[in-house]
C-alpha cells in the first residue's frame, strides 16, 4: 500500500472551504493592474491615443464642423469632449480583447480552467482590472479637456452621474471585448478584426459631429446608435452643448435609454463571455 | 483503487471538412504514488487524454477518474486535487516568478501568508530564488517551464500531469527538470507523464503506455517492453549511403527479423538471437561483398526499438523509401 509511505506533506484532502468567485477576482484584478507599471509604453500610448483626437478634432476639424448651427469652434469644441469620452471608452474593447486573447495564446487560460476557481473570475477579474486604467484614462481626457476649453456646467450630482455612465459604459464594453478575446485566435487579430467595427459605430454617431447634418437616411441611425446615448446624456449631464436634439425618445431621454443599453449589453455578453470561457481551446 | 481510472475513453473533433478521432477507446490505470509514461508520436493522443483528465475538454465516450472523482461531473473536486503543467510555461510574463507562484496558491485557495511561504520554498527548490523579483519575460525558457512546473505544485497535489514537459529544452535543462521531477515523486505524487522523447519515459516513468491513434497500443514497464520486442540487435553503420541496400540483403540472410533503415544516418538495425559468431559471420559478409563499415555492434533493445516495432509508423516508412530508391 503506498498510503504509508507517502511523505506528511502530501495534503491528504482540499484545503478548507472552496475560496470564493469575489476573492478569486480580487487576486486577478491585482494580477491586471500589476502589470500596467511594467508596461509603461501600453499606459503612455493608451493615454496619448485619445489626447491626440481632442486636439485632431478641437483645433483641425473643429473649425469647419458647425453644431446646432453654430460655427463657433468654442462652442464646437465643449460640444466634441462628451463625444471623446464615448468614443475613448468604446475602444476600451481593445484592452480586454487584446489581453484575453494573449492569455489565451500563451496558455494560461488553460491554466486557469485547470484550478478550483469561479468560472467567472478569470474575465472578471481582467474586466475590472480593465476598468481600473481606463477610469485613469477618463481623468486624463478631462483634464485635456478642460485645457481645450471643456467645462462642467451643471451641479456635482449630475456630474457624478454622467462620469458613472462612462464608467458602466465601459464595463460593458469591457465585456464585449472579452467575448472577442475568448473568440479570436491570436491578439493580433483581436487587435484588428476585433476592433474595425468600433469605426464606423462611434463614427456614425453625435461623437464627432451634429448628426442633423447627415443625410436623412442615415440620421436615424446615428441617433439610436448607443455610442450616441452615451455621449448626449453625458453632453447633457455635463452641461456642454448637444447640437440639434433629436425629436425622439433617443432624443428626449437619452439617460434612460443609456441604462436600457448598457444592461442589455451587460447581461448578454457577460453570460456568452463566462460561457466561451468555459468552453476555450488554445490554439 | 488507482489514483487515475481512464475507461473506453473516445473524443472525435470534428470540423467542417473532417473528422478526427482523437482518442479511440483509451484504457488506462495509475497505481496511486507510480508515474505512468504516456508515449506515443504527435497526434496519437496524448495531450486530448490530459486535457479531459485536466476537467479542460469533455470526452464524447468513456470516463475518467482521478481518485475516485469522475471529471465530467464532478470537476472542481477533481481541478483540487490536481496539478496541470502543459506544452506552454503557462505564466504570466508582467509578474515576477514569487508574484506568479504567489497568485497560483492564491487561486488553489491557500490563505496569502501561506501562499507566499510555499512561493518562497518552491522558488528554493526549483532553483529560482536568485530570479524571484524579476518579472518572467526574461526568463530563459529552462527557467519558465521550472516556474510552470512549481505553478502546479503548489498547492502539493495528489496527482500531477505533465504534458510535454521538456519540450524545447536544451540537455542541461531537461536532465535539470527530470531531477526536479523524480524528487517530486519520491514524495508519493501521482504522475502522469506524456512525451515523445523515450529517454524521458525510461528515466521517469514506473510503466509506459504506448499510444497511437487514440488507443493503447502496449503497456508494461520499460523492460518488459523491452524484452517484448527481442532480445539483443545488431547495429551497423556503412559507409556509402549506395551500399545500405546491399547491406540490408545481408542481414536478411542472417537474421529473421525485418531490418530497420535509417537511410539518413546509413543506420541497420536487426534483432538477432545468434550473439557474436552471427555478428561475425555478417561482417565477414559485408566485408565480401565490398561493403564499408563506419560502425557495427550489438546492443541490447531501447525503447526506440520499442516504439518503432510497435507503431510500425518509422520503421514502415523508412523501409518503403528503401525499397523505392534501391530500384531507381
Amino acid at each position: 500500500m503506498t498510503a504509508t509511505t507517502t511523505p506528511p506533506q502530501v495534503r491528504a484532502e482540499t484545503p478548507g472551504a472552496k475560496p470564493s468567485a469575489v476573492a478569486n477576482g480580487l487576486v486577478l484584478v491585482w494580477r491586471n493592474l500589476k502589470r500596467l507599471p511594467r508596461q509603461p509604453d501600453m499606459v503612455v500610448y493608451g493615454t496619448i491615443q485619445p489626447i491626440m483626437f481632442v486636439v485632431l478634432f478641437a483645433y483641425v476639424f473643429g473649425g469647419s464642423i458647425s453644431v446646432g448651427g453654430s460655427n463657433d469652434p468654442r462652442v464646437y469644441r465643449e460640444f466634441l469632449m462628451g463625444g471623446i469620452f464615448a468614443e475613448t471608452m468604446a475602444f476600451a474593447v481593445a484592452s480586454s480583447s487584446v489581453g484575453l486573447a494573449d492569455d489565451m495564446k500563451k496558455g494560461l487560460v488553460d491554466r486557469f480552467r485547470s484550478l478550483p476557481i469561479a468560472r467567472s473570475a478569470v474575465i472578471t477579474g481582467r474586466v475590472v482590472g480593465d476598468l481600473v486604467f481606463n477610469a485613469f484614462v477618463l481623468v486624463v481626457l478631462m483634464l485635456c479637456g478642460l485645457v481645450v476649453g471643456w467645462r462642467i456646467r451643471s451641479t456635482v450630482a449630475e456630474a457624478a452621474l454622467a462620469v458613472f455612465i462612462l464608467l458602466l459604459f465601459t464595463f460593458a464594453m469591457l465585456w464585449v471585448g472579452a467575448l472577442i478575446g475568448l473568440s479570436v485566435k491570436s491578439a493580433e487579430v483581436a487587435a484588428s478584426a476585433g476592433l474595425i467595427w468600433l469605426f464606423p459605430l462611434t463614427f456614425i454617431s453625435n461623437a464627432f459631429v451634429d448628426p442633423s447634418y447627415m443625410p436623412g437616411w442615415l440620421q436615424p441611425v446615428a441617433e439610436w446608435n448607443p455610442i450616441s446615448a452615451v455621449a448626449l446624456s453625458v453632453r447633457d449631464l455635463f452641461g456642454n452643448p448637444v447640437g440639434n436634439r433629436p425629436d425622439s425618445f433617443a432624443g428626449d431621454h437619452p439617460v434612460a435609454l443609456t441604462f436600457i443599453y448598457l444592461a442589455a449589453i451587460i447581461v448578454l455578453f457577460s453570460w456568452l463571455a463566462v460561457r466561451k470561457y468555459q468552453k476555450a481551446v488554445t490554439r | 483503487m488507482a489514483a487515475v481510472e481512464v475507461a473506453g475513453l473516445t473524443k472525435v473533433f470534428r470540423s467542417r471538412k473532417e473528422s478526427v478521432r482523437a482518442l479511440d477507446g483509451l484504457d488506462l490505470a495509475i497505481p496511486e504514488g507510480t508515474v505512468l509514461g504516456l508515449l506515443g508520436p504527435n497526434g496519437s493522443g496524448k495531450t486530448t487524454t490530459v486535457r479531459i483528465l485536466a476537467t479542460l475538454l469533455d470526452a464524447d465516450e468513456g470516463s475518467a477518474r482521478v481518485l475516485g472523482h469522475n471529471v465530467a461531473r464532478e470537476p472542481d473536486i477533481v481541478r483540487s486535487l490536481i496539478g496541470l503543467s502543459g506544452q506552454f510555461s503557462a505564466v504570466d510574463e508582467n509578474l515576477t516568478g514569487r508574484e506568479n507562484l504567489w497568485m497560483f496558491g492564491r487561486l488553489y485557495g491557500l490563505p496569502s501568508a501561506q501562499a507566499r511561504d510555499r512561493a518562497a520554498e518552491l522558488l528554493e527548490v526549483f532553483d529560482l530564488s536568485e530570479a524571484a523579483e524579476r518579472t518572467t519575460k526574461d526568463y530563459s525558457g529552462g527557467m519558465k517551464r521550472r516556474l510552470d512546473l512549481a505553478g502546479a505544485l503548489v498547492a502539493q497535489p495528489r496527482v500531477l500531469f505533465l504534458d510535454e514537459p521538456t519540450t524545447g529544452l536544451d540537455p542541461k535543462s531537461r536532465i535539470e527538470l527530470w531531477e526536479v521531477i523524480r524528487r517530486r515523486v519520491r514524495e508519493g505524487v501521482t504522475l502522469l507523464l506524456t512525451t515523445q522523447y523515450l529517454e524521458e519515459a525510461d528515466i521517469l516513468a514506473d510503466n509506459i503506455a504506448v499510444i497511437d491513434q487514440g488507443r493503447v497500443i502496449a503497456e508494461g514497464t520499460a523492460d518488459s517492453l523491452k524484452a517484448s520486442v527481442g532480445g539483443e540487435r545488431i547495429e551497423v553503420v556503412v559507409h556509402e549511403a549506395d551500399q545500405v541496400g546491399v547491406a540490408a540483403s545481408v542481414l536478411r540472410r542472417h537474421c529473421e527479423d525485418d531490418v530497420g533503415i535509417e537511410e539518413r544516418h546509413r543506420r541497420l538495425t536487426v534483432a538477432s538471437s545468434g550473439g557474436a559468431s552471427v555478428l561475425v559471420s555478417i561482417i565477414r559478409d559485408l566485408d565480401a561483398e565490398g561493403v564499408g563499415i563506419d560502425d557495427i555492434g550489438l546492443r541490447r533493445p531501447t525503447l526506440d526499438d520499442v516504439f518503432l516495432t510497435l507503431t510500425g509508423h518509422a520503421a514502415e516508412r523508412a523501409e518503403a523509401t528503401d525499397t523505392r530508391r534501391g530500384a531507381a
